[in-house]
């Protein structure tokens, strides 16, 4: 039998959460949200340092407190959700499979909303010569192990990659009383954010080296030692900068993906920058009737964007439901090769919009700039940009000058 | 003398940097986007703080942990000693968010509190 429901949410994350009250609010009330876990609130739950909410609520709150926030708004508005309920399959049509213990259901709907997080990267590991050994987790699973599952996963530990999650891994298990060698980045500057570096490394002494990755991996059954190296400017191992380390564990934090294999499923068009799908100012993908947010569009720094554009999100899906679609977004925004990616990608220039960016390396004194028809329209002068900081412009639609492409750039004073 | 400072009070992780006069006290602050910025600056010379999010153990309930953090910022080098103290707790399910755990742990005025909600497993 399949059921009938204007939204469907697939992903009861944060994200998810937003959109699914927002809807509510705004009167769309046949809605139902799926997630695969026992519980909703997505990578919260496991997040159980703080930094969650100083945008939002003004507060420093821990993941699971953030994520509590919303579920008591979603519980108060007796908004449906199933728990246990994995997506496997959605189409162009907006048919949704899911199954459940009980078996599999069927779901018809008017919108889809996408709101499925994202997944590490293990190519970190893929390419390092050696053995593998037990003892090699992504930061996440060491994550979910130890914040959930109460598994130490590790006494003597290295990180490869410098990502939040390694960061926040690192100070995490110095607290369960492991000793945390190093954390390794290849690149010359670090992929997390400043304040983690300070307050999850250097408050524990714990070493950061740049340029330098783990090329050999010791051990039989279990992780007994790595090899560190220097890499040159082209990321390439020094010969003779080796350096031997005895360790039982190695936490990769290399990077986050934005899961989209439903999304493909249904044909949706990616971005080869974000990961994830193209969109314009509706978070609508290609695909009519399917739209997305949260870090299943983009890998965002902070959860309180996610929130944001979620609501944002679910404003455009009222529209949708009422109207049935939206005026031609036909506007692209491109960007220089100093800005990594924009989204939305295109708009139709009858909508105030917020662009959201990242840059592709550290920059200092420098201006963003949005053009069009090589005129500049808007600029946002920066002290300092770098690529763990989502950069957010708002551009009024009085503010374009006409129909043709938008370009985002980067100028040096 | 001048000394550089990331400030880790919010998201925005203001590169501060401060001129010191030989009492310590700062004469030019430059980088901080609020005010708080000097604040964090002078409690990180004379007695840096910062808060800590951990796990206690529940037994009966519908997960193994509950997470905790404390009600607020505690002395840096007394964080081993209250990470002692909250291993050493054993709780019984249903634990509530935002429940104190521990009261005024290590005498430091600060409470270990729970941030989830446990329920009791049913069977
Ligand atoms: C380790 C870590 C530390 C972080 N630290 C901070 C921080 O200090 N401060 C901050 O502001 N932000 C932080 N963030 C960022 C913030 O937590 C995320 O941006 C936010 O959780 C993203 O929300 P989301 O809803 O998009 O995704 P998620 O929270 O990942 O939620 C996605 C949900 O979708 C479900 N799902 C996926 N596929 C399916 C399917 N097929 N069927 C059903 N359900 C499905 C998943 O189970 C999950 O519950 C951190 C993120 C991570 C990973």
């Amino acid at each position: 039998m399949t059921i009938k429901k204007d939204v469907i949410i697939i992903g009861g994350g944060p994200a998810g959460l937003a959109a699914a009250a927002r809807l509510k609010e705004l009167g769309v009330t046949d809605i139902l949200i799926l997630e695969r876990e026992k519980l909703p609130g997505g990578i919260l739950r496991q997040c159980i340092h703080d930094g969650f909410g100083l945008t939002r609520f003004k507060e420093a709150l821990s993941g699971p407190e953030y994520a509590a926030r919303f579920l008591d708004q979603v519980g108060k508005m007796d908004i449906d959700y199933l728990t246990d309920t994995t997506v496997l399959e959605i189409d162009s049509n907006k048919h949704v499979i899911a199954v459940t213990k009980e078996g599999l259901l069927e779901y018809q709907a008017k919108a889809i909303i996408m709101t499925t997080g994202c997944r590490e990267r293990t190519r970190g590991a893929i390419s390092i010569p050696g053995t593998r050994p037990a003892g090699i987790y992504t930061a996440g699973v060491a994550q979910t192990y130890v914040n959930l599952k109460n598994i130490m996963v590790g006494k003597k530990v290295v990180i490869l990659g410098s990502g939040d999650i390694g960061l926040i891994m690192a100070r995490r298990m110095t607290l369960e009383g492991a000793q945390v060698l190093a954390v390794l980045e290849i690149l010359p500057y670090a992929s997390g954010l400043p304040r983690n570096i300070e307050q999850c490394l250097n408050d524990y002494s714990i070493p950061l080296f740049l340029s330098h990755t783990v090329t050999n991996i010791r051990g039989k059954e279990r992780l007994e030692g790595i090899t560190v190296s220097r890499v040159d400017e082209r990321l390439k191992p020094i010969p003779g900068t080796e350096n031997d380390y005895d360790c039982d564990t190695l936490i990769l934090s290399v990077g986050l993906i934005p899961e989209n294999e439903l999304s493909l499923m249904a044909g949706v068009n990616l971005d080869s920058r974000t990961r994830g799908p193209i969109v314009d100012e509706n978070y609508q993908t290609n695909i009519d009737g399917i739209f997305v947010a949260g870090n299943a569009l983009h890998v965002h720094d902070l959860v309180d964007f996610v929130s944001i554009e979620a609501e944002n999100l679910a404003q455009a899906v009222l529209a949708y439901i009422q109207e049935g679609s939206f005026p031609q977004c036909s506007i692209r925004v491109e960007t220089d090769d100093q800005v990594g990616y924009t989204v939305p990608q295109k708009v139709s220039g009858q909508k105030d919009i917020t662009l959201s960016m990242r840059v592709r390396s550290p920059l200092k004194n420098c201006a963003i700039q949005v053009l069009q028809n090589d005129q500049v329209i808007k600029t946002k002068k920066m002290k300092k940009a770098i690529p763990a900081e989502m950069i957010q412009m708002r551009i009024k639609k009085e503010e374009l000058i006409s129909s043709e492409y938008i370009k985002v750039v980067v100028r040096h004073d | 003398m001048i000394k550089e400072f990331i400030c880790v009070l919010c998201p925005n992780g203001c590169e501060l940097s401060v001129e010191l006069d030989d009492n310590n006290n700062i004469s030019k602050l430059e980088g901080a986007t609020c005010q708080r910025g000097g604040e964090y600056v002078q409690q990180e010379i004379f007695a840096p703080q910062r808060n800590i999010a951990t796990s206690v153990k529940v037994v009966g309930g519908n997960m193994p942990l509950v997470s905790v953090r404390l009600s607020e910022a505690i002395p840096k080098e007394k964080i081993f000693d209250v990470m002692d103290e909250i291993k050493k707790i054993k709780l019984e399910a249903p634990v509530s968010l935002g429940q104190v755990i521990i009261k005024n742990v290590l005498g430091l005025e600060r409470d270990v509190i729970a941030t989830k909600q446990v329920l009791r497993e049913q069977f």
